[in-house]
């Protein structure tokens, strides 16, 4: 089989749901417990995964539940619940299934789940949404009930027909054998018996001992169409007839369109059509080239309204205030005023700035829509939710509606919003046929949604070389209180407090606030690392100011209140020990580190930097020891740390969104830097075997870089940075924070 | 303008105006999308390709300006010796992630190899400092410049 054939767009829309109808509660355990480990959601999933009749299910086809379906030849289709940008989840998702369902793993075929929250939303949202580093840890238990479920019934079905007792027989790549006998049937030919059998109550699923491909770092489903250009990513879509848009939105956030003078627009060759609506223009052409002449070609003058007054300095200057108010309390231990009167006091305050998400596959989706249809390519993270957003747009039914989700050419969060989605709809009522919605990167870095600038205070008390008091406020905006309002319980967002609650540190008197403040004007969003981005940096950073004050060494002070978190403690060792923590550097050459519980994995990460005398930073080394539990794919861990590794460095040098007069200042990867190859360190990254549950992987190397490397400047320097991006003129020689 | 290139081989005619980037012929007139648009600028080298083997940012590169010159896109880079190994370096060490930029670092990578047969980490970063990977796969695309170079197997 071609990998071309190995992934393919499910075409399918809500119309093709069938009514729910067998619920076969045997294939849905696991879902009441530990789904909600890292992110603490208080809300119940509206809809666990409920196997039902699958979406495609026709004679002679097996299909047990949502995810599997075996045809007559034997071909194995599994459907992917969540999508693949990057993160190597189809692969797993796939050795999961194919794992409890002795699938031949060779010749499996990956589908992207159409819309369908019922048969396919996320247990720990009720919502198709791939976020969160949560995929294997929400889809784990479901998806091995899954598969073992479809095993036990195509056992069920050959036993009946030979007459034997199932017991008695065994699976393996893809077939049945009584090994008495010596009989043997493939999956294949029993697919038809198999879906009418009953299903049977308990299913027993395999011990990890036995596990064949799990834990295995087997190759991915989605790279060899990646080095040919044969993958098909949402801009890709290519649709007879089709025209290309490009638009431009108020260049100050929440401004409205004045006045548009089309005529120099309107002589460019292959412009079709100039779109005015409210708050945004768009020019529809032959070609991506003609529409953004178009657009550039294009007179606007733009009702800018209140916010074009906002700046930086407001921005900061309303965190600030608000930081200084008492907030919310999200965890109290012990007695906090008794803690901060004991021992040696100690106070700091961290902040970090907006950013962009700078998806290398800028922002598009495509739309034909007719008076009675709308149908949408484009690669989202939260597939219903797009779906349900067109419709209103389009004025439609939600079943009117057929997404067609794809690759994502990078994720990190900014696909969790419909916007781009949204705007192409509305684009295309203007439009006969099919139109290609393409923003501009430097529309996609000013019209994205942040992640928010956060302050964090914190006051601590150090005795006898420990923390005996420790109060921490994060000031911030609540993303999940406009994206998931049911989880916004108490004024408490539980994304922003995600590794402030639950810091791995014993310490006997703390406490944990969270202060709401949403920035001016500047739309907030959910950035790869979440919470965990801010408080992990706010938390290591201090760690390291303490462990100085204390006169101890940062891994030391570290370890000694990590009594209760062996897992924690063990990754810690073993970075200490691969990363030569502790041998002699080169002047201005430090080593730091972080510790992080986050996304369910404990991960102990340390840098090697050196600060020359300008001040600027080179990485020269990053070792991270992980202990994600089950490792599914080895391999994936290994390179999702390896890229959440890059990516947050990438912040941390050169990362700032600012704004001036209610518009942003950076526009392309000229102003908004990203890290490359030739500043690239080495990075190892040691996966710790564990049998505990899967922990999430996919942001968590975006926590672990920034405070590592700043806690390296602090040891290069002595100087003890408090903000991000990494302020070069506070490093340089001669200068001093 | 009627225009006719030879890319991967192959005659290609059109009709595209002088000024429109090589990128938009390759995407939106010849539906060749495996080029990819990232910046526009020639900022993140997502669009590149090989003009007479010398690797070129077509999202810059006006069409006019290719003339009788032979292109090579991802999708015709398997046909040469240097791309073909950097294709199968890249898939035996797992370089990929999302994949967005991995054709043009593919078509870097290719052009890099066909020059400079053994590159140390200096012409590597030379090579490649003009491609951005976004999922920072840089650790293993260096290993895998490498590991094509010398035709070992993993």
């Amino acid at each position: 089989m071609t990998v071309a054939e190995k992934i393919s767009v499910v075409k399918t829309s809500a119309k093709n749901a069938p009514d729910p109808v067998s619920r076969r509660a045997l294939l849905t355990g696991g879902l009441a417990g530990g789904l909600l480990l890292a992110f603490h959601l208080p809300v119940r999933a509206l809809v666990p995964n409920e196997p039902e009749q699958p979406l495609d299910a026709t004679a002679g086809k097996f299909a047990p539940n949502a995810f599997i379906r075996i045809d007559g030849a034997g071909h194995t289709t599994l459907v992917m619940p969540q999508v693949e940008m990057g993160q190597g989840v189809y692969t797993a998702i796939a050795m999961i299934l194919a794992e409890e369902l002795d699938a031949d793993f060779s010749q499996v075929t990956l589908r992207h789940a159409p819309p369908n929250d019922r048969l396919y939303g996320n247990p720990t949202f009720g919502l198709q949404v791939t976020g969160n580093s949560n995929s294997i840890r929400a889809f784990w238990k479901p998806l091995r009930n899954a598969g073992a479920g479809a095993r036990a019934m195509l056992v069920q079905a050959a036993a009946q027909q030979w007459q034997v007792e199932p017991a008695n027989c065994s699976t393996a790549n893809g077939e049945v054998t009584h090994k008495e006998s010596g009989r043997v049937l493939s999956y294949g030919a029993l697919a038809a018996a198999a879906g009418s059998q009953t299903p049977p109550k308990e299913v027993p699923l395999k011990d990890p001992k036995d596990f064949a491909l799990i834990g295995k770092p087997l190759k991915r489903f989605d790279t060899p169409d990646k080095v040919n250009g044969k993958a098909v990513y949402g801009i890709d879509a290519m649709l007879p007839g089709m025209k290309f848009a490009t638009l431009a939105a108020c260049p100050v956030f929440g401004g409205k369109v004045g006045k548009v003078d089309d005529s120099a627009a309107k002589k460019i060759p292959g412009v079709q059509k100039v779109v005015v609506l409210d708050d945004l223009v768009a020019v529809v052409g032959d070609h991506m080239w003609a529409a953004k002449k178009g657009l550039d070609a294009l007179k606007v003058t733009w009702d800018e309204g209140p916010n074009a007054r906002i700046s930086s300095k407001d921005v900061w200057n309303d965190l600030r205030a608000a930081s200084e108010k008492d907030g919310v309390v999200a965890r109290s231990e012990g007695d906090i005023a008794k803690g901060l009167a004991t021992g040696e006091r100690m106070d700091a305050a961290y902040e970090l700035p907006f950013l962009a998400h700078a998806t290398m596959e800028p922002l598009n989706a495509t739309v034909h829509l007719t008076p009675d249809s709308c149908e949408i390519w484009t690669g989202t993270q939260i597939v219903s939710r797009v779906q349900a957003e067109a419709a209103k747009a389009a004025g439609l039914p939600v079943d009117k509606v057929i997404v067609n989700n794809h690759l994502l050419g990078g994720g990190f969060g900014r696909k969790l919003e419909p916007d781009m989605v949204v705007a192409a709809v509305r684009i295309a009522k203007q439009v006969d046929g099919p139109v290609k919605v393409v923003w501009t990167r430097e529309e996609d870095i000013q019209h994205d949604v942040y992640r928010p600038v956060y302050r964090d205070t914190i006051a601590a008390t150090l005795l006898d070389g420990k923390i005996v008091g420790w109060k921490y406020r994060i000031t911030g905006s609540a993303v999940i209180a406009r994206w998931l309002p049911p989880a916004f319980q108490k004024g408490i967002d539980i994304d922003a407090v995600d590794s402030a609650v639950d810091m791995p540190y014993d310490i006997p008197n703390i406490h944990v606030e969270y202060v709401r403040a949403e920035p001016p004007a500047v739309p907030t969003g959910f950035w790869r690392g979440v919470g965990p981005n801010n408080n992990v940096f706010a938390v290591e950073s201090f760690m390291d100011e303490l462990a100085r004050k204390a006169g101890k060494d940062p891994i030391a002070f570290r370890l000694a209140m990590l009594g209760k978190n062996p897992r924690m403690q063990a990754a810690l060792n073993l970075a200490a020990e691969k990363s030569n923590w502790g041998q002699p550097l080169p002047a201005r050459v430090g080593r730091g580190v972080c510790v992080q519980p986050s996304f369910g994995s404990f991960i102990a990460t340390v840098v090697e930097a050196e600060v020359d005398e300008a001040g600027e930073v080179h990485l020269r080394r990053v070792t991270s020891a992980v202990d994600t539990g089950i490792a599914v794919n080895p391999d994936t861990i290994m390179a999702q740390l390896e890229g959440g590794l890059i990516f947050s460095l990438t912040a941390a040098l050169y990362g700032e969104i600012t704004i001036d007069k209610g518009r942003v200042q950076q526009s392309n990867f000229h102003d908004y830097r990203m890290l490359r190859i030739d500043q690239a360190p080495k990075i190892e990254v040691h996966v710790i075997k564990s049998g505990e549950a899967p922990g999430g992987i996919g942001e968590t190397g975006s926590t672990a870089g920034p405070p590592a490397l700043r806690n390296a400047i602090y040891a290069a320097t002595g100087v003890a940075l408090r903000r991000l991006p990494i302020d070069r003129t506070l490093i340089a020689v001669g200068k001093k924070a | 303008m009627a225009t006719t290139l030879t890319i991967n081989g192959e005659p290609k005619s059109f009709d595209a105006p002088a000024d429109m980037p090589l990128l938009w012929v390759l995407r939106d007139v010849l539906g060749m999308t495996g080029t990819k648009f990232g910046c526009g600028i020639a900022q993140c080298g997502a669009c590149t390709v090989h003009i007479d083997g010398k690797p070129v940012r077509s999202c810059m590169l006006p069409v006019s300006a290719v003339r009788d010159r032979a292109v090579t896109t991802i999708e015709g880079i398997s046909a040469s010796s240097a791309g073909a190994k950097v294709q199968k370096a890249w898939l035996d060490l797992e370089v990929i992630q999302c994949g967005y930029c991995q054709s043009g670092q593919i078509m870097s990578a290719a052009a890099l190899l066909a020059t400079t047969p053994n590159p140390d980490d200096s012409d590597i970063d030379a090579a490649m400092a003009g491609n951005i990977c976004r999922c920072g796969t840089y650790v293993r695309i260096r290993a895998a410049i490498k590991q094509a170079a010398s035709g070992r197997q993993s």
